[in-house]
């Protein structure tokens, strides 16, 4: 089985060799079977190789596949090895998994674009890069498919390049992580100084031998990791990327910004679980960042009018709640919610894209509106996605995982009843807005017109992740209702088991109280938003101010733009005229000096050259003769 | 005489003259492979390579011409009185030296042969690489460019550019053989 | 006064000439002949040198003076064509495109 692993990532990697090679070549139907086939391949190879893990087990709870080595410079060896435990198969399942469904859906989505091949290239070497990321032994892999994954998205955002704000967005996104890919560089150089090896086992053995728990060392090089994480997965205050990153195809958001590389932070931070333990301030720092994203991002996601910022947004606030999971020592809730997460995200994104592209590239919702009717499969699917980011109870797949979460940031050991609040009050908004799109989308007067009907390999994705948006979550019950624990089972081989506080009071206290939220932020929705009603509070002017606010995404640009462009660009105005520079230009201009001196000596006339020369044997052999 | 001559053909056969004289003072210095080599390369080859451009520049009196109205001595007294002053000095430093008899005594061709390719032969196979680079040099600058013309025009040019083509052709035989001595 | 030195002094002679002629003239043609009674001169000094310590060096670096002149003149002469073809014209005083 071992000899499996190394196809997973060869495939996509196929795809994007074979597209970006002979794409101009080939037809958009061979495009379509190379760039969906080959991840479709991984996903099989996947599936094969997670039954076989399941049934037997391997020793040590991981398969390692030693490709070559890479490189060896003094004692860092770095080799090509791949390595697949529990954590990292939940990971490649929903990356390739969801990632074939997307590509199919794709195959459709993009068939009127020009640039097929190339799509198709960027979005299979995204694959290749993530699930080496994923299935990396080394931090060095990790980090080359990190950067991979950082240009794909690049790639992918300025699809269309020929709009200036769609390479902007591009440019914004690409600098605004390479923050936090800076700080995970760094992070990475401190911790091979420390431990004088990169290779993810045996800094996990070492870590805790080597650091004094909470000393200043390990604190830094956490907390420089998580920089790393935040850029990539858009949290405080790295996160205004992501909205504007929706510039790219909706099948692009859908794989790149929802489902697999913004939950590349939570997928480090919970790799390196041996390291955050030791460091209980970076911990509280991380749950911290968390609760705070999870609310601001929310409260921004209420007021947007375009629905792929709306589910951006929306994003930026589920990560949050990872990240909030893992702060508090909640490891394999986190995994729990990036799992049925990616599936509910990349449901609502694919069918977004349906929706933007039967109304004319359409993004603003109040004018879609009664789509019930015209688009029943999409409205359903879409439902079964927003009940879940909503977090209904009991039906949806969302509720098991964010009941979890909520549950530990109270009664877990690094929890406590204000990020509990935080988390609660996310969750109450989270309702409020997944109501509010579905009614402006799909009830009301139909503002435009649908102009076809979605494609049959369109729905088929839709169907498939919205199956397993509502029962993702029958596999882990909590532990009151049922105690099944199939996911934490598997995820806990790996993972540290979450401490819990003592004393604390009932699971179903919490439950009810979650579940009373969420439905009073739906029926709130539902009570602002039916019918005209809905018109009217959008009018009020009382409200316009925040709402204008909270459009802007609490003016982060805006903010960014005064306290680091503004006095950058003063900076630079200042220096404009370099003092330094001076210095060279004063050399540059005193050799063009001389050179107009001399240029006069240049004159073309060859009889004056051979003058020059005579003069110069004349003077030296006068000189002989004199001295 | 050969550099104040007008014409060029003339200056030529000044030249040839010039190098039988010095032919001739090779010999009285015991160097008698040297002296028949001066006379088959210099008089033989390259005095008809110039005649070979001279006909094909096709010099003639016009030429002459035009060099006397270059030729004024506002044009050559300078450098003349510089040149003097040159030779003036260089004769000044070949009297200052000591002045011992020199013995003639002829070196013969094989000595001169076996030296040639004993301690010379980085020398020689240099040469040989300079003469190769010689050849092809003058080929590619001898070729002539192939002007791209619409072809409404190239009526009149191909004439001339066959012409031209086979001059090529000449000028390079005749480098060989100068070459291959 | 001996024979080295009369040899020499004619040598000297010629190359001043030689060099006379580069100077004055103004046609590339006869530039390129002046250069050759140069290296002429030039040779024979060599051969008057090996002559007097009577060695086969001299007559040597007359035979590499030879290949040489004949190699600069072959590419002189194609130079020539090539410029009369170009400018029309045979006056180095003419050809001063590489002025700056």
């Amino acid at each position: 089985m071992n000899q499996l692993l190394a196809y997973i990532p060869a495939f996509p990697l196929l795809g994007f060799i074979l597209l970006s090679l002979f794409g101009r070549k080939l037809t958009n139907p061979v495009i379509a079977i190379i760039g969906a086939g080959t991840v479709c391949l991984a996903a099989i190879t996947t599936i094969v190789l997670g039954v076989s893990f399941l049934q037997t087990p391997p020793q040590g709870g991981a398969w390692q596949q030693l490709l070559w080595s890479w490189f060896r410079v003094g004692t860092l060896s770095v080799d090509l090895s791949l390595r697949i435990d529990a954590l990292t198969l939940i990971f490649i399942f929903i990356i390739t998994f969801v990632g074939a469904l997307i590509h199919i859906y794709s195959t459709f989505f993009m068939r009127h674009d020009a640039d097929y091949a190339r799509f198709f290239a960027s979005m299979n070497l995204f694959v290749c890069s993530m699930l080496l990321l994923v299935m990396a032994d080394n931090l060095v892999l990790l980090y080359l498919g990190w950067e991979g994954v950082g240009l794909c998205s690049y790639l992918l955002i300025g699809f269309w390049y020929d709009v200036p704000s769609n390479c902007r967005a591009a440019n914004k996104a690409f600098l605004i992580t390479r923050i936090g890919d800076t700080a995970l560089l760094i992070g990475l150089f401190l911790l091979f100084k420390e431990l004088g090896s990169l290779n993810m086992g045996t800094i996990l053995q070492q870590a805790p031998k080597h650091f004094v728990s909470g000393g200043a060392s390990i604190t830094l090089i956490t907390i420089l990791l998580m920089v790393g994480g935040m850029g990539k997965s858009a949290q405080l205050p790295l996160q205004t990327w992501l909205p504007d990153a929706m510039a790219g195809p909706s099948p692009v958001s859908a794989l790149i910004h929802a489902a697999t590389m913004v939950t590349a932070g939570v997928y480090l931070i919970a790799r390196m679980n041996g390291l955050f333990q030791l460091s209980p301030v970076t911990m509280a720092i991380v749950a911290i960042v968390g609760a705070i994203t999870l609310f601001v991002a929310g409260c921004s996601a209420l007021a947007q009018t375009d629905i792929k910022r709306i589910l951006a947004y929306s994003t930026i606030s589920q990560i949050g709640y990872m990240f909030l999971a893992l702060g508090v020592g909640a490891w394999s809730a986190a995994i729990f919610h990036f799992f049925t997460h990616a599936f509910f995200k990349a449901l609502l994104f694919l069918a977004a894209g349906v929706i933007i592209e039967a109304l004319h590239h359409e993004h603003n919702i109040f004018m879609m509106g009664g789509l019930r009717k015209r688009m029943p499969e999409v409205f359903l699917t879409f439902l079964a996605g927003a009940a879940a980011l909503s977090a209904l109870p009991l039906v949806s797949a969302g509720f098991y995982s964010k009941d979890a979460i909520l549950w530990y940031s109270w009664s877990a050991a690094g929890g406590n009843p204000v990020l509990w609040l935080m988390a609660l009050a996310g969750a109450f908004i989270t309702a409020l807005y997944s109501t509010r799109l579905m009614l402006v989308v799909f009830w009301g007067d139909m503002r435009s017109p649908v102009h076809e009907q979605p494609d049959k390999g369109m729905i088929i994705p839709l169907i498939v992740l919205a199956f397993f948006s509502v029962t993702a979550g029958f596999i882990e019950w909590p532990h009151n209702l049922f105690h099944l624990t199939l996911f934490s089972d598997q995820v806990q081989q790996v993972l540290p088991q979450t401490v819990m506080k003592e004393n604390e009071p009932s699971e179903w206290l919490f439950q009810g109280i979650a579940a009373l939220v969420t439905l009073s932020g739906v029926y709130l929705g539902y009570v602002l938003y039916y019918g005209k009603s809905g018109v009217r509070w959008q009018q009020s002017p009382g409200l316009s101010a925040t709402r204008d606010f909270l459009f802007s995404g609490w003016k982060f640009d805006q903010l960014y733009n005064y306290v680091f462009v503004k006095p950058y660009l003063f900076l630079t105005r200042i220096n404009k005229g370099d003092v330094i520079d001076k210095l060279y230009n004063a050399i540059a201009q005193g050799s063009m000096r001389l050179n107009s001196w001399f240029s006069v000596s240049q004159n073309g006339s060859l009889r004056m050259y051979i003058v020059g020369v005579l003069a110069g044997i004349l003077f030296i052999i006068t000189l002989q003769l004199l001295l | 005489m050969v550099i104040t001559r007008f014409h060029p053909v003339h200056a030529l056969l000044y030249l040839a003259v010039s190098f039988f004289s010095s032919s001739m003072v090779f010999l009285s210095l015991g160097a008698p492979f040297v002296a028949a080599l001066e006379i088959i390369v210099y008089a033989g080859a390259i005095i008809v390579l110039f005649i070979f451009v001279v006909m094909m520049l096709n010099l003639g009196r016009e030429t002459a011409q035009q060099e006397k109205e270059w030729l004024k001595p506002k044009v050559w007294v300078i450098p003349a009185a510089l040149v003097l002053l040159l030779l003036i000095e260089m004769i000044i430093l070949l009297f200052s030296e000591d002045k011992q008899v020199m013995q003639i005594a002829v070196v013969e061709p094989r000595k001169l042969a076996l030296s040639l390719y004993g301690e010379y032969i980085i020398a020689v196979e240099l040469t040989g690489f300079l003469l190769m680079a010689g050849i092809v040099g003058a080929a590619h600058i001898g070729k002539h460019k192939k002007t791209e013309l619409h072809r409404f025009l190239q009526n009149g040019h191909t004439d001339k550019e066959k012409t031209t083509y086979t001059r090529k052709t000449e000028t390079v035989t005749t480098e060989q053989t100068a070459i291959h001595e | 006064m001996n024979s080295a030195q009369m040899v020499l002094m004619v040598a000297a002679v010629l190359f001043a000439l030689g060099l006379v002629g580069v100077l004055t003239r103004k046609n590339v043609i006869f530039m390129l002949i002046s250069v050759e009674i140069m290296l002429n001169a030039a040779g024979m000094a060599f051969v008057a040198a090996g002559a007097k310590w009577q060695q086969p060096d001299g007559q040597i670096m007359f035979l590499f003076i030879l290949a040489m002149a004949a190699a600069e003149v072959s590419v002189g002469l194609a130079l020539v064509l090539q410029i009369y073809h170009q400018h029309k014209t045979m006056d180095v005083d003419r050809l001063r495109e590489l002025r700056d």
